[in-house]
């Protein structure tokens, strides 16, 4: 990057300087070298503190041991202690023409969280390998994540040369095999520089010993780094950090991710699709600010109306706003002692925003440091994986392709970070609903009714023959709920075949709007945090399948199984005696129109059970598929 | 530069090149941003913090030690909630500091309007007494400031450490939990990206909060020359001294320095190599005494 920085800016870098800075990462297997390189670069650029080296060689002389470059990062007793270094650290040196902050990332397979913590900030990266070991798994891992974590300058450095006897053939070897990897992923190195960090060759100088190496030293390659692509040239994106009202003024307050605004400018307010003007840009000491405002600033904005808009929001331009959705599709990576499974409750971080969630798919769950990709069907800890997300509230987002800032997520297990991912698509997920319809939402959210009965909204649809003990059932897991605090709802195919269905008659067409209408509203009392129980023989597999698509992930479907002669004997309500004497017409259960479920939740045959052991059971269901909230445990306590 | 979005640098290097090729003024209503510079970019990510602190966390203070950093770090706090600020600022008090600190706590404490805590500490004689002197003395501060914690029952505790100050704080996240006894377990700290900040302490525990992580010390003078923030006399050299940082009496010593403004300050820590906690007698006991303390809880 040649450019000529206007002399105005020099007041405006501390450091005395003008030119580009640049945020560096180190990662690799560990033991390939990584703090001594960062050793040696800090000597190399002249960047240690006076008497550092010196008084490092002295604690060594001192603890009887040969000193290493290394032991400029190994501060830290404990990591001493430990020989690995343990977290990251943010170094800066010079090169020719850029200020690098080298954020050391360290290699050890148990702290992949801390290479994420500091790869996730920098512009680029150098990945060190061992020429006498090669590639390893965490090699490929790292490389992996630099791509995920949308890390586009990758430097490859082959380190110890020395112990192979700077064998270009070795060289070629590795430099093949990596970039091989890396270019499958979307990465092309921008070098791969054979080095020996312990005696200097390769990081600022070509040595005789690498003279079949013609290409950039390390401090080169770094120095050739460009910082990336801006921001401000995307469509406006500010989300809600807080509405503060200190004095008269109700402030929006929140940081620019992409895109510029001003006042006078229309906007809208998502996911709710509000509209307003900004008023002014508030600021402090002085106030308001007037001209436009860019991606990366901190700001405080009052809007030309009154409208209820809450942290978590997105505020963008009419016209280029983010999606609102229910619906996530997400590449990601976890970190979580506990794999990732189908059907588990997490909290989701947007921005601002907060949502609990239901993973609903996961596929192609891979460790990405094997070589053999070998697909799971949970993403266990330090693997990647896509995951469908079904959310409890409607959020804004883009996909990372469209918008790396809005367009990425964490993950949250019992209040800490467990993984994190990009945004790669986004289902509405809601039909469209025509112009003239305005929804009002609840005045409570969701989750406020969640915290007062200990369990989230759920739809469970109990299917089975006529007499199969659904509605006995139903009854006593209502029964059970409300004993525990909880908000059950008994909706039971007869009750509303009396009433909002009264007009139906028991054609298939008829039959399939019944399901739909009992599933719409069972669906609208979970989406408000109510538990539905909906008892109906329901004996299409294709009513059901659409009843399941309606209520999402709420959905829990319960085949009570009773064998039909069981069921017949029983005929609490007298139709099967009815039928058999031809006075019934349309009944289900004597003839072979029932289609038993598949993929149910939970299967129960009543023939051979007490009601309180099968409400039990039905119970418990709930609690591990995260209806019902279990205790508490905190298994995140090893991220 | 820790947490500061990976594009922001190109834009500022972008913007100025292209400020630099126009050499006529612009004046159009309708003209692009302006570019954002490095104490911009500072700013803003400490704002962004304060921010997310004042929101996600339930009861908030702000520990002012009166030096240079947590001055900045007030008028951060200022800037972010538009003169304001919106929790107390707690100076727990070791009785040794310099009179002029007293002095300038006594007349900005009013000044910015603060809701000033000032929080005493135990006698020396309740301290561990295997530590150096001047640790020990520090630990007493580490004392006062868990009784704060429980007199109070702050779940997060605003800091204005900074990661080039010292070896271990390089090591900090920006929502850094502690335990319950206020220690700091380095290695076992959640992870920490994309500006998704681990909130929840567990229960009896509390947060520490660093919204000038990354700042350098230049970026702290570079920044008080800008915003025109007060600062203590003592930083500026007197008779050939003057002190980079401010601790207790007993324990702080001043550098040789010629420096008698900010221009010369960051002139002087432009040539520089010598660490910005030379005078701070407590670091240089042993190896181990800093980070000792700050697993113990201190800041």
């Amino acid at each position: 990057m040649n450019m000529i920085l206007p002399t105005a800016s020099i007041s405006a870098t501390p450091n005395g300087t003008t030119r580009p800075q640049v945020r560096i990462v180190i990662v690799g297997h560990v033991d390939h070298g990584k703090s001594t390189l960062v050793g040696r670069l800090l000597h190399e650029t002249g960047s240690l503190p006076d008497g550092k080296l010196e008084m490092l060689k002295a604690v060594s002389a001192r603890r009887g041991m040969p000193f290493e470059w290394s032991f400029l990062l190994d501060a830290l007793q404990t990591e001493r202690d430990q020989g690995i270094t343990i977290d990251t650290t943010q170094i800066r040196f010079r090169t020719r023409s850029r200020d690098v902050v080298l954020i050391d990332a360290p290699g050890h397979a148990e702290f992949l969280r801390n290479m994420i913590t500091g790869a996730s900030q920098a512009d680029g990266a150098v990945l060190i390998i061992d020429a006498l070991e090669g590639v390893r798994d965490q090699t490929r891992r790292h490389g992996y994540l630099l791509h995920l974590l949308g890390v586009k300058q990758v430097a490859i450095v082959v380190n110890k040369m020395d112990r192979v006897e700077f064998s270009a053939d070795r060289f070629k070897e590795i430099s093949d095999e990596i970039s091989a990897h890396l270019i499958g992923l979307g990465v092309r190195p921008t070098a791969v520089i054979p080095i020996s960090a312990r005696d200097g060759d390769g990081v600022a100088e070509r040595t005789a010993r690498i003279d079949w190496y013609k290409g950039a030293t390390v401090v080169e390659a770094l120095d050739a780094l460009e910082p990336a692509r801006p921001l401000v040239e995307l469509p406006l994106r500010l989300p809600v950090q807080a509405i503060y009202k200190f004095d008269d003024r109700r402030i929006v307050a929140g940081r620019i991710e992409s895109g510029s605004l001003k006042a006078g400018d229309e906007i809208v307010i998502m996911p709710t699709g509000k509209i307003a003007r900004i008023k002014t840009v508030e600021s402090w000491p002085v106030t308001p600010l007037h001209g436009p405002h860019g991606a990366g600033r901190s700001v405080g904005i009052t809007l030309d109306r009154e409208l209820f808009l809450e942290r978590g929001d997105i505020i963008g331009h009419s016209g280029q706003s983010p999606r609102d959705t229910r619906r996530i599709r997400a590449r990601i990576f976890w970190l979580h002692d506990k794999p990732l499974t189908k059907g588990e409750q997490i909290l989701i971080r947007l921005g601002t925003k907060e949502s609990r969630a239901t993973v609903v798919a996961i596929e192609k769950a891979v460790d990405p440091g094997a070589l053999s990709n070998e697909e799971n069907s949970a993403i266990a800890r330090n693997h990647v994986g896509e995951i469908d997300i079904s959310l409890a509230q409607p959020v804004a987002t883009d996909p990372y392709t469209d918008n790396p800032r809005t367009g990425r997520l964490v993950i949250e297990v019992n209040g800490r970070i467990a993984g994190g991912g990009l945004v790669l698509s986004v289902d509405a997920g809601r039909p469209a609903v025509p112009v003239d319809i305005v929804p009002v939402e609840s005045a409570l959210r969701p989750d406020e009714r969640s915290a007062r009965y200990h369990h989230n909204g759920a739809v469970i649809w109990l299917t089975g023959l006529p007499g199969s003990g659904k509605s006995t059932l139903a009854r006593a897991l209502e029964r059970r709920l409300f004993s525990n605090g909880g908000s059950p709802i008994l909706l039971d195919g007869d009750t509303f075949r009396a009433g909002l269905n009264s007009d139906l008659g028991f054609s298939p067409q008829d039959r399939t709007e019944n399901i739909r209408r009992l599933a719409e509203v069972a669906t609208h009392l979970a989406r408000n945090g109510h538990i539905a129980i909906v008892a109906a023989v329901s004996p299409s597999t294709a009513d059901r399948a659409a009843a399941r698509r309606i209520a999402d992930s709420a959905f829990r479907e319960i085949y009570v199984a009773t064998p039909a002669e069981v069921c017949e004997t029983r005929d609490p309500k007298g139709h099967y005696a009815k039928a058999r004497s031809g006075a019934l017409q349309g009944f289900t259960g004597i003839g072979n129109d029932y289609q038993p479920p598949t993929g149910n939740e939970l299967t129960i045959d009543t023939s051979n059970r007490s009601v309180s052991d099968a409400t039990d059971e039905i119970e418990r269901m709930l609690a591990t598929t995260g209806i019902l909230f279990d205790e508490l445990t905190d298994l995140a306590a090893n991220i | 530069m820790h947490l500061l979005d990976n594009e922001s640098v190109a834009a500022r290097t972008r913007s100025a090149a292209l400020s630099s090729a126009s050499s006529v003024p612009e004046v159009s209503a309708n003209r692009a941003a302006p570019s954002m510079d490095h104490l911009d970019e500072l700013e803003a990510q400490s704002i962004y913090i304060l921010r997310e602190a004042f929101a996600r966390l339930k009861k908030l203070a702000l520990l002012w030690s009166l030096g240079k950093d947590s001055n900045v770090m007030i008028w951060l706090a200022r800037k972010a909630f538009f003169g304001r600020v919106p929790f107390p600022a707690m100076h727990v008090d070791t009785g040794k500091k310099f009179p002029e600190m007293y002095a300038f706590r006594d007349r900005f404490g009013k000044e910015w309007d603060l809701d000033l805590r000032i929080e005493p500490c135990p006698p020396i004689d309740s301290v561990d007494p295997t530590l150096p002197p001047a640790a020990r003395s520090a630990a007493r501060k580490t004392e006062g400031l868990k009784l704060a914690l429980n007199k109070y029952g702050f779940d997060g505790l605003i800091a204005g450490i900074r990661r080039d100050e010292e070896a271990t704080r390089a090591k900090e996240r920006v929502f850094s939990p502690r335990g319950t006894e206020g220690g700091w377990d380095v290695r076992d700290q959640p992870p920490e990206f994309w500006d998704q900040f681990n909130a929840s302490p567990p229960q009896g525990a509390h947060l520490r909060i660093h919204p000038i992580l990354h700042w350098t010390e230049a970026d702290i003078w570079a920044y008080t020359k800008r915003e025109n923030i007060p600062i203590i006399p003592l930083y500026l050299a007197k008779d050939g001294k003057r002190y980079r940082s401010l601790g207790d009496q007993d324990i702080t010593n001043p550098v040789a320095s010629t420096a008698s403004n900010i221009d010369e300050i960051l002139a002087e820590l432009d040539g520089t190599k010598i660490p910005e906690r030379a005078g701070r007698a407590l670091d240089h006991e042993t190896e181990d005494a800093f980070e000792r303390l700050r697993v113990a809880g201190y800041l």
